[in-house]
């Protein structure tokens, strides 16, 4: 069996040595001579070089370099057009963090993740919870509830903001329901909107919680449960002592995701407000898109982006610190007990 | 987020995990309570998505006398419009296009660059890890403005690569972190057999590898392309002309220019939601695996 497209590749470097794959595979196998052995080397690094080299440069060019660039560009004043001449240090960061409106935006952020996680996460384990039962129609819901994770933020958006219109379906609900007092400006009044925006987060993210969990919920082990029934706990109690805490470490990662994702918000936001009204919805990334390509001041952009990352890092680090590394320390997780 | 940046846990491959099956062991009968409960949450789900399709049917004077309640008459006009518009299907078109095209770029850069680091053993292999899983840190928010900048110079504004590329290589890292681990998993044997039979390490990767790691390509696949699919902040700063503009790009400006016409925005994105739909029907068990998997440690 002869590789015609494996010696293509290794040919151009075989200088002196013409080992075959055969001589290749029997070298490694335990009878290397001595050119052979350099040849090998040789010819493993090519490989590596290339399946690699692809994933590398384009890694390199779209993630790294932008990233070093923002870097970059934070540090000066710069409209994107000309030379970028202008350096001011850290003026764009200090702007930023006088600006009343990017550190309202930080607190909007924090609001999310916090409101997020509040919300959901009752939420979602209660329905986790229940979806693990034997309901009929089980595997039905399970698949329906994920639909609203499914669809495009976008696409969420715009349905939810013909929902909200004045005289939307939303109005109406509240006023079949006899509560027509409560009816708003849901988007469009600056005390609410924020919250308004957390409904409709929470509509799209909820499936991703209550898939999560019913993930862990399988790994819990069926011994457990059969042992606390014979000795008499109830359905409540069982959830209680038994499943809610072996579903702690899946509860902790659908946390991060769920911090990360609050991190950087932007679709829904801008599809439902833009960041309005009077910024009372905006958060650092319709910030960052507002001052960078609306406004071309793209030098305070980037320094508003490394400041997002920033904040991204340190909330990341403190959530690993203070809520992951206890699984990290936890040497036997639930589900391998099952193995 | 369209999808989370996930941190897998290393050394489990999400995809070799098959769901366990597993009755329940509290046998609940039919509390009626329950029934209800998941009623609510099933209404809850499915009332927005459901009014949109039901909405299209409508009339705007229809909507705007009785906000809750059935088409009467069915009024097909609306779809009609969006269907026979053009732009309707030049947006799917270019949403296909560019998903696919990231989508190919990931699975093949992905598994080139997973195999080496999960099979060979050579000086700086840890780091290199270390470098793409590094890149799960950087969202693509806080590189947009370079980006924006760097695509323009390089003359991509307007075009399906200035998207797809970079949303490549922002997907390189979680499909790295994926596949890894599970090329990892498969027996080291097939490899030894493979070279005793005179199979060099490249042809073992096509000839062998690949057609295993079909399952993990599958899922990091999926990934990317739902990623793709639902991305709105690249495309739009990346494409400004709405020939080449994709699917959320086009619903959020028909919803504005149209902002007085419910029932024709409506009906476009119900329009707009049928390919996330059904490609998620059809892949819901990757979808779903694939997420899960990932998450677990």
């Amino acid at each position: 069996m002869i590789e015609v497209a494996d010696d293509v590749t290794a040919r151009p470097t075989r200088t002196d040595v013409a080992a075959t794959p055969r001589d290749t595979a029997r070298a490694a196998g335990g009878r290397p001579g001595e050119r052979a052995s350099v040849s090998v080397e040789w010819r493993k690094r090519l490989e590596i070089l290339f399946f690699v080299t692809p994933a590398l440069a384009l890694f390199v060019l779209f993630v790294v370099t932008p990233v070093v660039q923002a870097v970059r560009y934070s540090t000066f004043k710069w409209n994107g057009l000309g030379p970028m001449d202008n350096f001011v240090g850290l003026e764009n960061y200090a702007n930023a963090l006088r600006d009343g409106v990017f550190t309202d935006a930080v607190m909007h952020n924090l609001i999310i993740i916090v409101l997020s996680i509040v919300i959901q996460l009752p939420l979602g384990l209660g329905i986790a919870l229940l979806l693990n039962r034997d309901l009929w129609g089980r595997t039905a819901m399970r698949v329906i509830i994920f639909v609203p994770y499914v669809l495009a933020e976008v696409v969420a958006g715009v349905v939810w903001l013909m929902l909200l219109q004045p005289g939307g379906l939303v109005d109406a609900v509240f006023g079949a329901l006899g509560l027509d007092g409560i009816k708003q400006l849901w988007l469009g009044d600056p005390k609410i909107a924020l919250y308004t925006v957390m409904v409709v987060l929470t509509w799209k993210y909820l499936g991703l919680a209550i898939i999560l969990f019913l993930a862990g919920l399988q790994g819990v082990p069926t011994d457990l449960y059969e042992a606390a029934q014979l000795d008499g706990a109830s359905w409540w109690q069982v959830q209680r002592r038994i499943t809610i805490p072996l579903l702690g470490p899946t509860i902790r990662t659908w946390g991060f995701l769920s911090m990360i994702g609050s991190l950087q918000l932007f679709d829904m936001v801008w599809i439902l407000t833009k960041g309005g009204p009077a910024n009372s919805t905006m958060t650092m990334a319709t910030y960052l898109i507002n001052q960078g390509t609306n406004r071309s001041l793209y030098g305070y952009a980037s320094a508003v982006a490394v400041l997002l990352f920033i904040i991204s890092l340190v909330l990341a680090a403190l959530y690993q610190y203070f809520v992951l590394r206890r699984d990290n320390q936890d040497a036997p997780k639930p589900r391998k007990v099952q193995r | 987020m369209s999808a989370p940046a996930v941190t897998p846990a290393p050394g489990r491959p999400a995809v070799l995990e098959t769901p366990r099956r597993r009755r329940s062991s509290t046998s609940t009968g039919g509390n009626p309570l329950l029934y209800v409960a998941a009623l609510v949450v099933v209404a809850a789900t499915l009332g927005p998505v459901l009014y949109a399709i039901l909405g299209g049917f409508r009339s705007n004077a229809q909507l705007a006398a009785q906000p809750v309640g059935l088409p009467d008459p069915w009024v097909v006009s609306n779809y009609i419009n969006v269907l026979t518009s053009g732009s309707f299907w030049r947006y799917a078109v270019n949403s296909t296009v560019i998903a696919l095209i990231t989508t190919a770029i990931v699975a093949v850069f992905g598994v080139m660059a997973a195999y080496p680091l999960a099979r060979y053993t050579f000086r700086g292999r840890a780091m290199l890890t270390t470098v793409f899983t590094m890149g799960l840190l950087f969202p693509l928010t806080v590189a947009i403005i370079p980006l924006f900048l760097m695509i323009r110079d390089l003359n991509l504004t307007n075009t399906f690569w200035g998207v797809a590329l970079p949303q490549a290589a922002f997907s390189l890292p979680m499909t790295i972190v994926i596949l890894r681990p599970f090329l990892m998993a498969l027996p080291k044997e097939l490899e030894e057999a493979a070279m005793i039979d005179g199979t060099s390490r490249i042809g073992f990767f096509w000839r062998i590898l690949l057609p295993l790691s079909g399952p993990g390509l599958v899922t990091v696949g999926v990934l990317a392309f739902v990623a793709s699919w639902n991305a709105y902040l690249l495309p739009l700063l990346i494409l400004s002309d709405p020939a080449t503009q994709t699917l959320p790009l086009g619903v959020a400006s028909f919803s504005s220019e149209h902002a007085q016409d419910t029932a024709g925005v409506l009906a476009f994105t119900s329009l707009a939601m049928i390919p996330a739909l059904v490609f998620f029907l059809a892949m819901e068990k990757r979808i779903v695996n694939g997420l899960q998997g990932a998450v677990k440690g």
